[in-house]
């Protein structure tokens, strides 16, 4: 289990990570969401003890990282793939873990099998490996001390799809026997797949956070009339978050009150839907065009944050 | 997640497993590889060139080993520095500080890995020394075996201080181009200004390590001569070590 309290990181006056909550149960996957930039990097250094955070605490299995005697028997940890020695094969980079891990040689060669580097990639050194290979190294790296709990940063990066589908499957299997999965991306539809809770964060904050079928539900009501500025005036007199989405107008409201307002106002409907997951996916690109700097598609967008978050 | 666990989880790793994890990381890339056998190669080289050019009646135990010492003692230090700033330049430090969070153990053991490695380069000198000793025997050489016990020992100070000195310059400045430059430089430039400038020359005579660790080369030294190296470590060893100990406990890894 995962429980992160209130972690807060500044630097100097820009703050990375602020007052971010959530727990990861075990037998579940957790997506942690968000744009490049978001903070999810930073949080995740702070749970594994390798970023002092500003504030807040976080514990794996009721400890902070740092006290954990022998980490990774207890936590597998994929932060960066390719941080490692150009210089060493793959074999050896795993055998050097097991050895500090004090976990017997035998693991290796079983590790490497279950990432699916064959003997001619285990002898190449680290430099000749492509970002998939070292994608799947990480993995095994995380999965040798055969931990309870996995946090992973964008562990998906530079797989090819039929990896991303082999390691969903991976990760699916871990949390199914008990184990505890964090796993990080800036794809929506990439963690949507194995991910039964979503933790959404932007600018350092969490936006949403739930389970992932609430959360694709609760995405609110996509609406289309054909004088889309008559409706939108509408809902937005009717006190209803609006915002342009690529099929329609998104509201943050059910559709009975979406449905009222039009009627209200007198507009004849074309379509009246839950957006599904574009409400989400719309949540998340406001946030990903903020990152970057760009004025969002629709700058009146609410975030459904004090709904969503529990 | 298995039900066969080959190790209680709870473990700390020991001290000494750390050890030999750095002891093989050490040697387990091609840079370290080389470096070691670099060494290796020139003590041999300094040996095989005083048989063709020493005049034979200097052609001793004590004098093959004693030069062989100086080349090694060039790169020893380089070794100490990679050690340690390897782990932030292929960005190492992440998966290391990982598995391990308690990151003066980490530096521990690098330092003894380190040391260990310093005194198996000084049986390394000796072996070559006596090769070529028996070779000088052979080809008319003086040969001669005598040794002190006391400058065995002054050699092993010798080599430590230098691989710890270049650990301490790595983890202060924890950058391998400017550790290994700042290492080369600064002690030179401190020997030729503590020889140009009148008023520090006596300064010099304590903080120049060329200098202080000139009497290691003896089977002799007084007190006077122990003091000066120690306070020259001091200065250039421990004040290092352990200002570089408190900034990689603070250092965010990414």
């Amino acid at each position: 289990m995962i429980e992160v309290a209130q972690l807060t990181k500044r630097y100097g006056r820009h703050t990375a990570v602020a007052d971010v909550s959530f727990r990861c149960e075990p037998g579940t996957v957790t997506g942690f969401l968000g744009p490049n930039g978001a903070g999810k990097s930073t949080t995740m250094r702070m749970i594994c003890g390798l970023t002092p955070p500003t504030a807040g605490s976080a514990t794996i299995t009721g400890q902070p990282y740092r006290q954990l005697p022998n980490p990774g028997r207890t936590v597998g940890v994929l932060l960066d793939a390719s941080a490692q020695h150009a210089g060493r094969t793959g074999r050896e980079v795993l055998t050097v873990a097991a050895a500090t891990m004090g976990v017997h040689q035998r693991m290796v060669g079983e590790a490497l099998d279950r990432v699916g580097l064959n003997a001619v990639a285990a002898k190449r050194r680290v430099r000749a490996y492509s970002l998939g290979m070292r994608q799947r190294l990480g993995l095994a790296h995380a999965l040798l001390g055969d931990p309870r709990v996995l946090v992973l940063d964008e562990p998906a990066n530079g797989l090819d799809p039929e990896g991303i589908f082999w390691m969903r499957g991976l990760l699916r299997d871990f949390a199914d026997r008990g184990g505890t999965v964090l796993l990080s991306s800036h794809l929506l539809r990439e963690v949507e797949a194995v991910a039964d809770r979503l933790v959404v964060i932007g600018g350092g904050r969490i936006v949403s956070q739930g389970d992932k079928d609430e959360l694709l539900a609760g995405g609110g009501t996509l609406v289309r009339a054909r004088d889309r500025a008559a409706l939108r005036g509408a809902l937005q007199r009717a006190g209803l978050p609006v915002s342009d989405g690529t099929e329609g107008l998104l509201v943050h409201a059910d559709s009975e009150a979406v449905g009222l307002a039009a009627a209200t106002a007198g507009i004849a409907l074309t379509e009246l839907r839950p957006a599904g997951a574009g409400g989400l996916e719309q949540l998340f690109l406001t946030l990903t065009a903020e990152a970057n700097g760009s004025r969002p598609a629709a700058a009146n967008i609410s975030l459904p944050t004090e709904e969503a978050v529990r | 997640m298995t039900t066969t666990r080959t190790a209680p989880e709870a473990t700390r790793p020991s001290l000494v497993r750390l050890t030999v994890v750095e002891a093989r990381k050490l040697v387990d890339t091609r840079a370290g590889r080389w470096l070691l056998i670099t060494i290796g190669l020139v003590t041999a080289a300094v040996v095989v060139l005083q048989l063709v050019y020493a005049p034979d009646a200097e052609q001793t135990f004590a004098n093959f080993f004693l030069p062989s010492l100086l080349p090694v003692a060039l790169l020893l230090p380089v070794l100490g520095i990679l050690s340690i700033t390897s782990e932030w330049s292929q960005r190492t430090a992440l998966t290391t500080f990982a598995l391990v969070p308690r990151r003066e153990r980490v530096i521990a053991a690098k330092l003894l890995a380190l040391v260990a490695a310093a005194l198996v380069s000084l049986l390394t000198s000796l072996a070559v020394a006596a090769v070529g000793t028996l070779i000088a025997e052979a080809t008319g050489g003086a040969g001669g075996w005598r040794i002190g016990g006391t400058l065995l020992l002054h050699t092993a100070v010798f080599q430590v201080a230098n691989v710890l000195l270049g650990a301490g310059f790595g983890l202060l400045l924890l950058h391998t181009p400017l550790a290994i430059v700042t290492y080369l430089v600064l002690p030179t430039a401190w020997s030729i200004v503590g020889e140009l400038v009148r008023p520090l020359r006596r300064t010099a005579e304590w903080l120049d390590t060329g200098r202080t660790m000139e009497p290691l080369f003896t089977a002799e030294m007084t007190a006077g001569q122990w003091g000066r190296l120690a306070v020259s470590l001091l200065v250039w060893l421990v004040v290092p070590l352990l200002a570089g100990l408190a900034r990689t406990m603070r250092r965010e890894v990414a």
